[in-house]
């Protein structure tokens, strides 16, 4: 282990750069900065996100994936507006584009469309994008039914599990046994959707509904039933992840229950039941869109950075 | 054999695959942000060189190979097998034609070479980097045309042709960098 930061003095620099710049463009608009614990009695439950489990007080508190559910209490709360900036915590493996710690740019618009959230997510990107002497161009939106037919021609919202299972053994060498109609579609949109989407970036929008979480389900123009969700995309890489947020406090505890069900049968981290959320959904949440940006993978595009150790000041193997 | 995790998956580990030995060369992870993380390798199969590529669910394994990396010292060739001898427990080891390969031109008696043992059987023979190997053949240089670095091929006593200088005389004994197949000096 060395004690030298891996990335180099300019590039903290440019992170101070952009912090400030998306705090003088939310000051702006009149969305209020807020902080959220790091550190709760609930964590998030999606079967593909593992938290980091610890005690305090003699009760079990988790390190927060992202600051939803306590932004989402704000909300409840009628607070308006709202962004942070803040650390998440994912428990996975790191690589090229993952540490385990990582900085999140959260907000949310109560009242807004998703549409209307990612025009400001790409007014947000654009701007950066000038302030490091970038000249973007607006990206276009794409459904990702569109995105996954041009790439390898199946509709993901009505191929069966055994037509992609058959498309991912012809295209992608591996033993993909076991894995279910959602995880081939991660697989196929992984290695064959992603590396063909417009490199100057894209939002992939209209999810199929078993990639809702927490997002509305909606319908498509042809009146597929799809997930309000929306993604965008840069160099290829996800970046930002925007839902129209569910307000259905049934439906979320639904989702809840059922998550907490497929971890127990598949013998992964049970993790509790999100009643606080719940119960501020129950309370009356504003119709909102919200969305999560990488900071640090929104930093590696500007800097033209290939890895994110590039950017971090103590990656996990020097932290 | 151990069976390894994904998350142990680093470069260099060596896995069986298709029933082949492997050197992991690449593993990147992809992971969408909520979804299902896939690894993605590369692998070099040790018995034949060539590199796959595979993909594994995160939190799949895949049994380890048995591979070790010994320093033996070269015998001799009956003919079928080339004899190395581990120079502390004097134990021997046959390799066969696949698994010298290319060394074959490299090996002279003594010298001591990288043997990779896979189940304790020789799997691959790698030369040292630089032998020192006596001309048999070559022609005689030309007077007054070693300035222009002139070369030409010149036979050495394992069969291995490479080429020298014009200034260098069959009988001469050359130091030969066998990862390129070049000339360095005379010895």
């Amino acid at each position: 282990m060395t004690w030298q930061p891996s990335a180099p003095i300019s590039h903290l620099a440019a992170r101070a750069k952009l912090n400030r710049l998306i705090r003088d463009f939310f000051a702006r608009r009149d969305v209020m900065e807020v902080e959220t614990p790091l550190l709760c009695s609930s964590t998030a439950t999606d079967p593909h996100l593992s938290s980091w489990r610890t005690q305090a007080n003699g009760r079990d508190y988790f390190l927060q994936t992202s600051p939803e559910f306590c932004m989402k209490r704000l909300l409840a709360a009628g607070c308006g507006p709202i962004y942070q900036i803040g650390k998440a915590f994912r428990h996975e493996e790191n690589s090229r584009q993952h540490n385990p710690e990582f900085t999140m740019l959260e907000w949310y618009r109560p009242d807004w469309h998703l549409a209307q959230l990612m025009d400001e997510v790409e007014a947000l990107v654009l701007n950066a994008a000038s302030a490091f002497g970038h000249n973007w161009e607006p990206f276009p939106r794409q459904t990702y039914r569109q995105a996954f037919e041009d790439a390898v021609g199946l509709n993901p919202h009505h191929a069966s599990q055994p037509e992609l299972m058959n498309l991912a053994n012809a295209r992608i060498s591996g033993d993909f046994d076991g894995l279910d109609r959602d995880g081939l579609l991660d697989l196929i949109s992984s290695h064959l959707v992603e590396p063909q989407l417009p490199r100057n970036g894209v939002f992939l929008t209209e999810f199929p509904t078993s990639k809702a979480s927490l997002a509305q389900a909606g319908t498509a123009a042809d009146g597929t039933p799809v997930a309000l969700r929306a993604e965008l995309y840069l160099g290829g890489v996800e970046i930002a992840n925007g839902y129209q947020e569910l307000v259905d406090a049934a439906e979320q505890a639904t989702r809840f229950k059922a998550d907490l069900h497929h971890r127990q049968t598949n013998g992964l981290p049970t993790v509790p039941y999100p009643s606080e959320l719940v119960s501020a959904l129950q309370h009356g949440f504003p119709e909102s869109a919200g969305v999560a940006l990488g900071l640090d993978r929104l930093l590696m595009v500007l800097l033209n950075c290939e890895r994110i150790q590039d950017i971090l000041s103590f990656p996990i193997d020097r932290a | 054999m151990a069976n390894y995790s994904t998350n142990e998956f680093r470069l260099g580990l060596k896995v069986m695959l298709d029933g082949d030995p492997c050197s992991i060369v690449e593993n990147e992870v992809v992971k969408p942000g909520k979804g299902q993380a896939f690894n993605r390798v590369k692998l070099r199969n040790l018995k034949t060189g060539k590199t796959w590529e595979r993909t594994f669910k995160s939190g799949d394994s895949v049994e380890g190979a048995d591979i070790m990396d010994v320093d033996l010292q070269y015998l001799y060739n009956d003919g079928e097998f080339w004899h190395f001898m581990d120079q502390q427990s004097f134990e021997q080891q046959a390799a066969d034609a696949t698994a010298v390969g290319e060394a074959a031109k490299w090996l002279k008696e003594e010298d001591v070479c990288t043997v990779t043992l896979w189940n304790g059987s020789p799997l691959a023979v790698t030369a040292p980097n630089f032998v020192e190997l006596e001309i048999i053949e070559t022609d005689p240089g030309l007077k007054g045309d070693t300035a222009n670095g002139g070369s030409k091929p010149a036979t050495l006593t394992t069969g291995a042709v490479v080429r020298v200088p014009l200034f260098v005389n069959q009988g001469d004994v050359i130091k030969v960098d066998t990862r390129s197949g070049e000339y360095v000096s005379r010895a």
